[in-house]
């Protein structure tokens, strides 16, 4: 089956009526805005060591996050990369919580354990960041498969990077999901870049979205700079999932930074950056709103003031939230306790020998 | 002898073997036009090309089950796997056929390849960037597996590494990179399945490999200082094979042992260090053996759960002076 970058049967959105629209048009807006500053703001956070570890921010990625959170049902299921934070705060984790994780903190999403890379949220059905590249590929497959088993009307969308579709991983969930008709949506995010490698350099069909011809799988690429066009195409998506049909899209977007925060990008030329830069999804997408009389420059103002604010407070909360206390290093080893489990801190001998010197 | 880091010893070995030996070439993510995530491969691509130098895509079973196959009809390929924790992906490659394809077939064809990757905790990275898993490789016949802790071994232990005609993975340590000492300016290659004596002493034995043999020689130096305890450091260096030997000649010197590791205790390598002491020098043992390993937990990514879980010099010290006192209790 042919790849659909024509989009031949694509649902039409539910009518609604215009000012609906335009609000959502709105929301996007401020989702991107919400999520610019907080990565911004995380960034500054681990130059200040605040946040340690890897981090990976989304600067460039904000209109993906925006269209695609926005097409997901509230019961649908994302599985994500360890570059989440905007799709985290964009299914409604509060961004104290998501901060809050990067500072591995108690009130953090995953209670300060899993970092930037490692979110997770049962109630928004945020399945998790992950870590190793295409580790969730198959995890997002078998959550498909579950609501399958289950006969639910929910779906799964997973996330990955562009460098991620030459994981062996991916190859054999795609085909596990065609096989077997499962709900899910696997979206690849193309920024480019895998760290240092272009698609180019890394895949042998650098139009990604036809890998899915070899499942004869659903595909479409979409500009992932635009967030009206990631919401249609996501909605599309989904729609042939529910119907046991999975599909492949991919977004096409900039990286606008290094791959992480301690990356300086050295390998990208000036006028690579620059142009990045000028096609800015955020501005670009202010600039058409605008246009379309949407967007004064004073809502312009007061939504970049709301969402400074949101992510100020988010910080300040984030700094307050207690550090997870030593005592609870063995809590989270096993969900069914057990005899026996290994409870011993590094320093502790396997069999104390008491202070008279007196075996018992 | 020159001063080097552990970094520039490694990126040294590499280019002295891509310049001896047409055969050696390098893959591996993003060690060419990106330098190495951990730059060890820096400026490689520029002097030797994409032919010796190859970027692959992020796909470890695949280039490292490639880098056997070419090993097999005599290349010598030194994949680069970012960090051990990625090597998982590529176990089956390695365990199934790496390590068995010399026996399996009679030893009709050899697999002369390296595997360079760090281990280590300790950067905040969380349950599954921080594991030091290179017992699953040091537990298969036909593997070698080594593990320096200073310059000088880095550069000696992986030359030997590339010209050997087994498969070898080297473990490398991302706490080490930055640590610098002197490193002979000549090529001689380390022997393979020999440990070291890094201190001498009489009062205890230190066993320890990669960064803790590094943390065990400080520990050896400030217990000499403050408790006036002479500590003996065997740097372990080779995993697989393992030199018992050494170990156990140098408990029955010192009557003790403690064993510092930076992987988890149960099953750990230092269950193998202490069960060989426990063979060899019985007769001689004044203590028990004492293990100081990672907590065996999933590692967390805040810091205080971080550093509660990691082996520490601290750790080591307290380990030290507990098994001197159990000694003093017997005499
Ligand atoms: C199995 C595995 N190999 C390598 C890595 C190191 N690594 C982390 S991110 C990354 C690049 C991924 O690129 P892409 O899929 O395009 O995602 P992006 O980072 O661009 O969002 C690599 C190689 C890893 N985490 N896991
Ligand atoms: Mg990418």
């Amino acid at each position: 089956m042919p790849t659909s970058t024509s989009a031949p049967r694509r649902r039409r959105r539910p009518p609604t009526n215009p000012a609906a629209d335009d609000a959502q048009l709105l929301a996007f807006y401020r989702q991107m805005v919400l999520v610019r500053r907080f990565e911004e703001r995380a960034a500054r956070a681990y130059t200040e060591a605040r946040i340690g570890g890897y981090c990976h921010l989304n600067l460039g990625e904000e209109a993906t996050v925006a269209g695609l959170a926005a097409a997901l049902d509230p019961t649908d299921y994302l599985f994500a990369t360890y570059r989440e934070h905007g799709y985290a705060l964009a299914r409604g984790i509060a961004p104290e919580r998501v901060m809050a994780e990067l500072y591995g903190r108690t009130d953090g999403v995953s209670g300060g354990w899993g970092g930037s890379m490692h979110m997770f949220d049962a109630d928004t059905r945020f399945m998790g960041g992950y870590g190793i590249v295409g580790g969730q590929v198959p995890l997002a497959t078998g959550a498909a498969l579950a609501i399958e088993y289950r006969g639910g009307g929910e779906a799964v969308v997973c996330l990955l990077g562009d460098g991620t579709t030459n994981i062996g991983a991916f190859h054999e969930s795609l085909n596990l999901a065609a096989l077997w008709h499962l709900p899910i949506v696997y979206v690849i995010v193309n920024n480019g870049l895998g760290m240092g490698t272009t698609v180019e350099q890394a895949s042998a069909e650098p139009e990604l979205h036809r890998r899915a011809a070899a499942y004869r799988m659903d595909s479409a690429r979409v500009d992932g700079n635009d967030p009206t066009a990631v919401y249609d195409a996501v909605r599309t998506a989904l729609a042939g999932a529910r119907a046991g049909r999975p599909y492949l899209l991919e977004t096409v977007s900039g990286r606008l930074k290094g791959h992480s925060v301690v990356d300086p990008a050295k390998y990208r030329s000036r006028a690579e950056a620059a142009a990045l830069a000028a096609a800015d999804p955020v501005a670009a997408y202010a600039v058409r709103l605008h246009g379309a009389g949407l967007l004064t420059d004073e809502l312009i103002a007061e939504i970049d003031a709301d969402a400074t604010a949101t992510v100020a407070a988010a910080a300040d909360f984030a700094e307050h939230s207690p550090h997870p206390d030593v005592s609870t290093l063995f809590d989270h080893t096993y969900a069914t306790p057990v005899p026996n489990d290994a409870r011993r801190l590094p320093g502790e001998p396997l069999f104390p020998v008491p202070a008279n010197g007196v075996p018992a | 002898m020159t001063v080097r880091s552990y970094r520039e010893a490694l990126h040294d070995a590499l280019r002295t073997e891509l310049r001896r030996d047409e055969s050696v070439f390098l893959l591996g993510e993003e060690i060419g036009r990106f330098e190495g995530s951990y730059k060890i491969t820096a400026g490689l691509l520029d002097e030797f090309g994409p032919k010796r130098v190859r970027d692959t895509p992020i796909a470890e079973e695949g280039f490292t089950g490639a880098a056997v196959g070419a090993a097999m009809l005599g290349l010598r390929p030194v994949v680069e796997i970012m960090t051990i924790n990625f090597s998982l992906l590529a176990l089956d490659q390695i365990v199934n056929h790496a390590a068995k394809v010399y026996g399996m077939f009679g030893g009709q064809a050899r697999v002369p390849m390296v595997i360079r990757t760090p281990g280590g905790g300790g950067q905040q990275l969380g349950a599954t960037h921080s594991q030091n898993v290179e017992l699953y490789y040091a537990f298969v016949p036909g593997m070698k597996v080594v593990a320096p802790s200073d310059p000088a071994d880095a550069k000696a232990l992986l030359l030997a590494a590339i010209r050997d005609d087994d498969p070898v993975l080297v473990l490398e340590n991302l706490a080490l990179y930055n640590t610098r000492g002197e490193v002979p300016d000549h090529d001689e290659p380390a022997p393979i399945g020999t440990a070291r004596i890094t201190r001498t002493g009489t009062d205890i034995t230190l066993v320890a490999y990669s960064r803790m043999a590094a943390v065990a020689l400080q520990v050896a130096e400030r217990l000499a200082e403050t408790d006036g305890i002479d500590a003996e450091v065997v740097d372990l260096r080779s995993l697989r094979p393992l030199d018992r030997d050494t170990v156990v000649a140098s408990v029955r010197k010192t009557n003790c042992a403690v064993v510092l590791e930076d992987d988890w205790l149960t099953y750990g390598i230092g269950a193998e260090v202490a069960a060989t002491i426990s063979d060899g020098a019985f007769d001689w043992l004044d203590a028990p053996v004492r293990r100081v390993a990672m907590a065996e937990v999933p590692l967390p990514y805040a810091k205080p759960l971080e550093t509660a879980a990691l082996p520490s010099a601290d750790d080591a010290i307290a380990a030290v002076r507990q098994t001197l006192d159990a000694v003093a209790r017997r005499r």
